[in-house]
């Protein structure tokens, strides 16, 4: 009894807060919502159609699949270069690790407001690049270079996490198999890849997951960076999700959209689940 | 050979001195710029520090908008839910590691689908639901919906991983003498999962301190606004930002989460010293 009585306050809630609206959200998009008289019309599945007619969603699922894409990749390999820098004992190690984790301190909206500060026209990127000459780009203006800002502001702020997580799991690797692969004459390139990287596949498998749903989700920044602009370069699903819901107030196609990044989330995190037993080492 | 193990140090402060400053730069940036009058800001070439420095900016921050109410709001949130957090989530792991009973598996199953569920999926119905209780334009939704759902969930995943690492022995001498299960959690697992909480409160406490789209959803009144939604109204009559405002009020957003670091990693070394965990 008492085993119930102990979960039921985390079990209310995720039932009240994350089924009961995910239930809601399912059946908010088989409706049509009548924004004057707040009254929901069953349509038959044409908010599911629009996914298809919607000539903007391609797009949309372009800037996200670019998005998601470029801070995984970013935030994995420059995490693991940077944990492979740090893990070792010399003078000011701990200094430089407390300032690759310092972004995570600065809160999410005033870490965007200083580089949308520093990215614009006449900031102070484009005054750093000028004193070597350099007529920069109006960054946050033109397509490309606001989705390599807004994926740049993302990953220096989100990879002292796992630059953290990485460095635990390359302290746990054993010593001996260091020496082992020294005795038999490998060099440094061989170490790594053949000791280093599988040994420490499943912190891999973990920040993967975590970078990639957390990618997914970032709304905070393209919301003060870039409003999902300039047209709609940067408007990833989250954020136009946001759009047709609060801003179009397209109830029910919001919600379908919604649905749509939940089960990109579910997919992604099952793939990765199955998946690791392809590349994940185990040791036995 | 010496001087070959000099020239590999030498390349290794290089690289990550040149990797750090995108780093370092925009933090002392913003508090630098904090400190300049506003054509300073955007002088060329750009300046790192103020010339004259001038407060002007921070005590213009508290005079455009309700700013320390926004403040208090932000931090007296974040403390409500990290509180609510660490209580529920310390029942509900201690529960699923240690406590056996029918279905245990299948609901812990429910609970971390709540890890699963992106907040932008949920946020139209909760909305709603909101609207139907009444509570739009209030501060119930922030803290019910951050207490109970994925922060939670996460930090029950956390407090259980932990709980099932902890010694059974400690319990059993426990219950030798007597003691219920809510004793035994209260006055043995409470005390000995300060690392795995100090983690947990870093945690929420973030998530609460960093939450944007659902203020932005759900509050509509200045007074009631947290900092993260504060920061992106210093604008001027035209929309223009503010910028030497908006970066000193952004500059003030980073004390607290500072100290909470500073008190839970404390926390943290100490909870590993005094529980025993250490031999």
């Amino acid at each position: 009894m008492a085993g119930y009585l102990f979960v039921a306050p985390q079990m209310l809630g995720v039932l009240l807060f994350v089924l009961l609206p995910v239930g809601l959200a399912i059946y908010y998009s088989f409706n049509t919502w009548n924004v004057f008289t707040g009254e929901m019309t069953f349509n038959g599945g044409s908010n599911y159609s629009d996914l298809v007619n919607d000539p903007q969603l391609p797009k949309v699922l372009l800037a996200t699949l670019i998005f998601s894409g470029g801070v995984v990749v970013l935030n994995l390999s420059v995490g693991l270069l940077l944990a492979v820098l740090l893990n070792r004992r010399l003078p000011g190690v701990t200094a430089f690790r407390a300032i690759f984790f310092s972004p995570v301190v600065v809160s999410v909206v005033a870490w965007t407001l200083v580089w949308g500060f520093l990215l614009q026209d006449n900031g102070g990127i484009n005054g750093l690049l000028s004193v070597v000459g350099i007529d920069g780009p109006n960054w946050l203006q033109q397509g490309p270079t606001a989705m390599v800002s807004v994926i740049f502001a993302q990953v220096v702020r989100s990879v002292g996490v796992n630059v953290v997580l990485f460095l635990a799991a390359l302290q746990g690797v054993p010593r001996e198999l260091y020496e082992a692969a020294r005795v038999d004459g490998a060099n440094s390139r061989k170490v790594f890849f053949g000791i280093t990287l599988p040994m420490i596949s499943p912190t891999l498998l973990l920040t993967g997951v975590i970078t990639v749903v957390g990618a997914l989700q970032a709304f905070a920044q393209i919301a003060v960076l870039t409003q999902g602009g300039p047209g709609v370069s940067t408007t990833v699903l989250v954020y136009y999700v946001f759009q047709q819901a609060f801003e179009f107030n397209n109830i029910g196609y919001g919600s379908t959209l919604a649905l749509m990044l939940l089960s990109f989330v579910l997919v992604l995190t099952i793939l990765q689940w199955q998946l690791r037993r392809k590349w994940v080492f185990h040791e036995e | 050979m010496k001087s070959d193990v000099l020239v590999r140090r030498g390349v290794w402060y290089l690289a990550l001195a040149v990797l750090c400053l995108p780093f370092v730069v925009p933090t002392v940036w913003m508090v630098a710029s904090s400190f300049k009058p506003l054509r300073e800001i955007f002088a060329s070439p750009p300046t790192l520090l103020a010339k004259n420095p001038v407060v002007g900016a921070y005590s213009e921050a508290f005079a455009f908008q309700p700013f320390g109410r926004q403040y208090f709001n932000s931090v007296y949130i974040a403390v409500v839910v990290t509180v609510i957090v660490l209580l529920v989530s310390s029942l509900a792991g201690y529960a699923f590691a240690r406590i056996r009973f029918p279905g245990r598996n299948v609901l812990f199953v429910i609970v971390l689908t709540g890890l699963l569920v992106p907040s932008e999926t949920t946020i139209v119905p909760l909305f709603q639901m909101f609207k139907r209780a009444g509570m739009i334009n209030t501060h119930w939704p922030l803290i019910l919906v951050t207490s109970f759902a994925a922060p939670c969930v996460l930090a029950t995943f956390i407090m259980r991983q932990f709980f099932i690492a902890l010694p059974l022995e400690l319990e059993e001498a426990a219950r030798l003498d007597g003691l219920g299960r809510v004793a035994i959690w209260w006055r043995i697992g409470v005390p000995l999962s300060k690392p795995a909480a100090s983690a947990v409160a870093i945690l929420t406490f973030m998530s609460s301190w960093n939450l944007y789209l659902e203020p932005t959803v759900y509050l509509t009144t200045p007074k009631l606004f947290t900092l993260p939604q504060a920061l992106t109204r210093f604008t001027d009559a035209y929309g223009g930002n503010m910028w030497n405002v908006q970066l000193a009020g952004a500059s003030l957003t980073v004390v607290p989460v500072l100290l909470v670091f500073v008190l839970a990693q404390r926390q943290f070394v100490e909870g590993i010293a005094h529980s025993g965990l250490k031999g």
